[in-house]
């Protein structure tokens, strides 16, 4: 379970959100919204311990995620703006590389299955520079198939990515959370559960430091069908 | 622990073979430093003897700080620092492991080639010896403390000058033992126990505590 309990992040003088509470139970889909920076990059920053927050605390199972360290990067994954894969490397390299850091399993054949699922046959052993955008995005996707992480973090992990791409992946977190994951993602997508809850956090408009408002908290929780 | 060293080590290591150019600047750049001294100098073989060991080392420096800046930026650009910063393994086994790839893709090569170029100098074959020897001690070291510096200077605009300057002044020490030894050599071979012994335990406590000190500074500059 993740807790988030007031949090306040700044960028600069600017105070992006401040007294974000709420609690995340498994099985539960968190859709951040709000519009261009309104900070969801940096809050899904913070909450993976890539940023630290001004204030507040971020608790997983109870324990304070800077203390965890490692253990927690251990529950989470993370999937920034960037790929993150080497464009001198081929697909499957590049996977077999965080998987291993990752310590996921990376039998070769796990990895060629990964690839396969995420639509890539025949381009596994080209250096990824080759490929077009999304299929750079659909190899820095296929991490989710081997990820045993419970804790999904994605930052706008739908752009670039063509219909049948954009089902693969809605299919994968709705996967991720009817198995008792917990999904947190930007998007401006709706992403269908088949079971789990759907809970939405909308960022408040940015506001200078003096007027800042609480965001918003987490409200308009729904259980799908 | 190992299975992340070796993996992180043979990814760097390739992707340094399929793109060469960065291996060769940096030897490129040390062969020509060294041979533009005896060109400006004159070829007078008592000035070279004593230029020498400072020249190469001077250069041996300035070359392993030339290949630096790479060393995180790369990375860091493309999103893969990211990923490493979040992986459950312990950070500085990751950078330990950046930085022994980058010392076998620039240190080592100047330490196999600095006889060659040492030759220049009209160094006696002991004094070529133990250039090669303090090179080989203290070369790691010079990555293993600039790591620290790639890392706080990471994503800094202008990064590759203040990362000299941050740099350069610590790498004194390095370069005093270093080059003297290769003086001391050319009298008595014998003399120069005290500075190996000194380069070792410069190399040990780099060893120790520069992976540790870089990881936190990635930690401060990807935030």
């Amino acid at each position: 379970m993740l807790e988030v309990v007031d949090l306040e992040c700044r960028r600069g003088d600017r105070l992006l959100f401040s007294g974000l509470s709420f609690n995340l139970e498994p099985g539960t889909l968190l859709h951040v919204r709000g519009r261009n920076g309104s900070g969801k990059t940096t809050l899904l920053r913070t909450l993976c311990g890539l940023l630290t927050p001004d204030a507040g605390d971020i608790l997983w199972n109870g324990e304070n995620v800077r203390r965890l360290g490692e253990d927690f990067h251990r529950d989470t994954l993370y999937f920034g703006h960037l790929n993150g894969i080497k464009s001198d490397l081929t697909a499957s390299e590049n996977l077999s590389v965080s998987a291993i850091l990752d310590g996921d399993r990376a039998e070769e054949a796990d990895i060629l299955a990964a690839l396969d699922q995420m639509g890539l046959t025949g381009f596994e052993d080209l250096p990824t520079k080759m490929l077009s955008q999304g299929q750079k995005k659909r190899v820095a996707l296929a991490r989710l198939l081997l990820s045993q992480a419970p804790l999904w973090i994605l930052d706008e992990p739908f752009t670039a990515l063509d219909l049948d791409a954009v089902d693969r992946l809605q299919m994968l977190i709705a996967q991720h959370v009817a198995e008792d994951g917990l999904t947190i993602l930007t998007t401006h997508q709706e992403v269908p559960l088949t079971s789990g809850q759907i809970r939405r956090l909308h960022l408040g408009a940015p506001q200078d430091a003096t007027s800042g408002q609480p965001g918003d908290g987490v409200g308009d929780t729904e259980a799908s069908a | 622990m190992w299975r992340v060293f070796l993996c992180v080590l043979g990814r760097d290591l390739r992707l340094a073979m399929r793109r060469r150019t960065d291996v060769l600047t940096t030897l490129f750049f040390f062969v020509i430093v060294i041979s533009l001294f005896p060109l400006g100098v004159g070829t007078e073989k008592q000035i070279l003897r004593i230029l020498g060991p400072g020249v190469v080392w001077v250069a041996a420096l300035l070359a392993s700080m030339l290949a630096l800046e790479r060393l995180f930026a790369a990375d860091h650009e493309d999103g893969t620092l990211e990923q490493m910063l979040m992986t459950p393994q312990p950070l500085s086994l990751v950078v330990l492991a950046k930085v022994t790839a980058h010392w076998l893709l620039t240190g080592l090569p100047l330490v196999a080639i600095a006889p060659l170029v040492g030759m220049q100098y009209h160094l006696p074959d002991i004094a070529l010896l133990t250039m090669v020897l303090t090179l080989l001690l203290g070369t790691p070291v010079l990555s293993l403390i600039g790591a620290i510096g790639a890392a706080l200077t990471l994503g800094l605009r202008g990064g590759g000058i203040l990362l000299a300057l941050l740099i350069l002044p610590l790498y004194i020490p390095i370069l005093v033992y270093g080059s003297r030894a290769v003086t001391v050599s050319v009298i008595d071979f014998a003399d120069t126990g005290p500075y190996f012994s000194l380069l070792g335990a410069f190399l040990l406590l780099a060893l120790v505590l520069s992976p540790l000190a870089a990881a936190a500074a990635l930690r401060i500059s990807t935030e």
